[in-house]
């Protein structure tokens, strides 16, 4: 069991960067459905301006963890947090912590894509809407555009705003998941396999759409594909049976991962 | 003999045929050979060739042969000088069938007792022909079938198309059978619209069913129009009704899918059910005695002085009640069809419970819930106790829910219930109301499952 973050050795490039305080931090996160353990002691740093994936086998807690750090675990019923996780130093966890607030600070995306069965405008104004973002429409045009910009959807739907969401392309309703998560302007993305729904593509354009959104959020994304865990994150975490193997710089755990079980994940031993 | 000697006669055959063949099949058996089918399958097979087709021509005959009896008593000296008026004659062959059968010593009519020997000769020798085809159909086909028994012969597959054509027929009796019930309403409609124009039926505003004995007498114009009586549906099945289980039967499937633990929805969900199954007359107790008089006070105590104590707010209140379960248990699907993944993309933005429940499962569950809504109106406005119990006889054409309205299932229980003439058009006014009221329900169904069905496939 790893209670504390394994440190990333600072001997190779980006001497700076962990020095920052970290977006997110998770201490000691246990997660029990029902009697059921699936997180045992887990503890890892989310930074600004980096993608952070967490690979995996299967049942391995990776997306259990992702979903601890915006408490969408609360919906599960059954389901139990135990340990610290903070947020610019606050505890999400505390009784004091607005779970609303929360989750509009730390967006979300899914496995399939999920926009309502609403009209493309009306899925990017919905978070907008409820926070009350926009003081009139025209701020909220301006909103919507900007997300549906950033999301890398504009060109192609522009002309078809008021079209609904669900008529799209499995890519570009992903996309405009993407676009509807931004638009609450928050501080920490969090991606749960984005990809798995789409064909080889559109994920190249999600990808894409990672890189670009990297300056502006802190990302953290579950991945089942080793290979895009390597193109997108600057910080892997590996999970197996509800333990974090090994934390640290994507490029030391593809190339030289200190964990036998790691290595063995990796070259395709198991999974 | 009659024909229910020959119905025994062919279940023994039938029998009789099964049994013979399993012999058969199991000393094939025995013989060394490895059959097809087990010797059950053959014995079933045989049984099913026997009594099917008999038992069919039984049940075909049946109707045929009173006609023939009738014909034939009819035919002979003393039936032709039976009067000509329908009705009369009809009386009279009753009665020589009761005597001809036993069921009464005498009839009222002395013509009934000279007709009783020539209908029981009658009877009898239709039941023997009749009776005697169907034997030796029994026979004929278990003969047939027999026949065909060998070690190759697949009397599986056989059973199993029997099979098939069993439940073919079970199914097809219930839409037959729909189709009867809509045929019956149509003649007699038919009769009543002969009597009284549609125009009148359709568009007219009065509705005051009387018809006089003689032409002179006083009232003896009737008023055949149905509107205010579908007013008056429509008033408390689909206003007042609605206004009531909509809201509460909508709040209630929330609660129960969104809101309540585990535990307590395993309790609450077959109380709700409960509710669905009180017999609707002791609705019509309680709309009558507890909740009119109730209704009545208020209204009076508000400064209406025409509250009387038939409403139909009244009415349409208890109904609503009734009609909670309904509702709930339609948009307590249509809610919890809406993916997950709908709920979860919703809170991930920040949105609360309510909220994602007013802006997104409620939208996505509407056409469930409007499907479910309009069952429940067609069920509302065919309910008949609670009406006939609490919402009163006067045919108003009010919106003062305080006021007493009366409804199309109240006109027909009371166009029907005691001694009617049967071909007046006051009580074929009944049989009209039946049949717009069934076509109405039967377009709100068809509107609903189309509604529902095409939900479903939203989400596919």
């Amino acid at each position: 069991m790893i209670d504390t973050i394994v440190p990333i050795p600072t001997d190779t490039a980006e001497p700076v960067a962990d020095e920052r305080a970290a977006k997110m931090s998770a201490r000691n996160v246990h997660v029990y459905y029902g009697n059921k353990e699936a997180l045992k002691g887990v503890g890892i740093d989310i930074h600004d301006d980096r993608v952070t994936a967490f690979i995996g086998p299967s049942g391995c807690g990776k997306s259990t963890f992702l979903r601890c750090l915006n408490r969408m675990n609360d919906t599960i019923p059954g389901a139990r947090v135990t340990g610290e996780i903070e947020l610019d130093g606050e505890d999400i966890y505390a009784s004091k912590m607005d779970v609303v607030q929360l989750r509009a600070r730390v967006g979300m995306v899914f496995q399939k894509p999920n926009p309502f069965p609403k009209s493309i405008y009306e899925n990017v104004a919905y978070g907008p809407r409820i926070h009350g973002l926009a003081s009139g429409k025209a701020e909220l045009d301006n909103i919507v555009e900007k997300s549906l910009k950033r999301a890398g959807l504009w060109d192609e739907a522009k002309d078809r705003l008021q079209e609904s969401g669900t008529a799209l392309s499995g890519g570009q309703q992903q996309r405009l998941c993407i676009a509807r998560a931004i638009a609450v302007d928050p501080e920490v993305i969090l991606m749960d396999e984005p990809c798995s729904a789409l064909d080889p593509i559109a994920t190249a354009k999600i990808e894409e759409l990672i890189h670009e959104l990297r300056g502006r959020y802190a990302i953290a994304i579950v991945t089942h594909n080793m290979q895009q865990a390597a193109r997108v994150s600057q910080r892997t975490a590996f999970f197996h049976l509800g333990e974090l193997i090994e934390y640290g710089r994507t490029k030391d755990i593809f190339t030289n991962p200190r964990e036998q079980r790691t290595q063995d994940y990796i070259t395709g031993r198991y999974g | 003999m009659t024909l229910g000697v020959a119905l025994v006669a062919v279940l023994v055959i039938a029998v009789a045929a099964g049994l013979c063949a399993r012999n058969r099949a199991k000393r094939l058996r025995g013989g060394g050979a490895r059959l097809n089918s087990l010797p059950n399958y053959h014995a079933l097979y045989v049984g099913l060739w026997a009594a099917l087709p008999a038992l069919l021509f039984l049940a075909a005959w049946a109707p045929v042969q009173s006609g023939l009896v009738e014909q034939a008593v009819l035919a002979s000296p003393a039936g032709q000088q039976l009067p000509d008026f329908e009705m009369a004659r009809e009386t009279i062959l009753s009665e020589a069938r009761d005597i001809a059968t036993g069921a009464i010593e005498a009839g009222f009519n002395p013509e009934s007792t000279a007709l009783a020997p020539i209908y029981s000769e009658a009877s009898a020798k239709f039941a023997a022909i009749g009776g005697g085809i169907a034997i030796l159909i029994a026979l004929a086909g278990g003969f047939l079938a027999l026949r065909r028994l060998g070690v190759e012969f697949r009397a599986r597959s056989g059973v199993e198309r029997w099979m098939l054509g069993l439940l073919l027929g079970a199914s097809l009796i219930a839409i037959l059978t729909t189709l009867g019930i809509v045929l019956s309403l149509l003649f007699e409609s038919l009769r009543f619209f002969n009597l009284v124009s549609p125009t009148e039926f359709l568009f007219g505003t009065t509705w005051s069913p009387q018809t006089a004995i003689r032409a002179d007498q006083a009232g003896s114009s009737g008023a055949f129009g149905s509107i205010p009586l579908f007013w008056g549906t429509a008033f408390i099945g689909a206003i007042i009704a609605m206004i009531v289980a909509i809201p509460l039967g909508l709040m209630c499937a929330i609660f129960l899918t969104q809101y309540a633990p585990h535990g307590l929805r395993a309790w609450l969900k077959p109380i709700l059910e409960i509710l669905a199954g009180v017999p609707t007359v002791v609705y019509g107790y309680f709309a009558a005695l507890t909740v009119a008089p109730l209704v009545r006070d208020f209204g009076i105590a508000i400064g209406i002085s025409s509250a009387s104590s038939e409403s139909a707010l009244a009415a349409g209140l208890v109904m609503g009640i009734m009609i909670i379960p309904f509702v709930s248990s339609m948009a307590d699907d249509s809610i919890a069809a809406v993916p997950q993944a709908m709920r979860d993309g919703s809170l991930a933005l920040g949105a609360t419970k309510s909220e994602t429940i007013k802006k997104v499962l409620l939208p996505a569950a509407l056409p469930g819930v409007v499907g479910g809504v309009l069952l429940a109106v067609s069920r509302a406005i065919g309910e008949t106790m609670i009406v006939v119990m609490a919402a009163g006889l006067a045919a108003n054409m009010t919106i003062n829910p305080f006021e007493s309205v009366t409804t199309v299932t109240t006109q027909i229980v009371q166009l029907l219930t005691g001694d009617q003439e049967f071909d007046s058009a006051k009580t074929l006014a009944a049989f009209a109301l039946g049949l717009l009221l069934f076509l109405i329900t039967l377009v709100l169904n068809l509107i609903a499952l189309s509604v529902v069905r095409k939900y479903r496939e939203a989400y596919e």
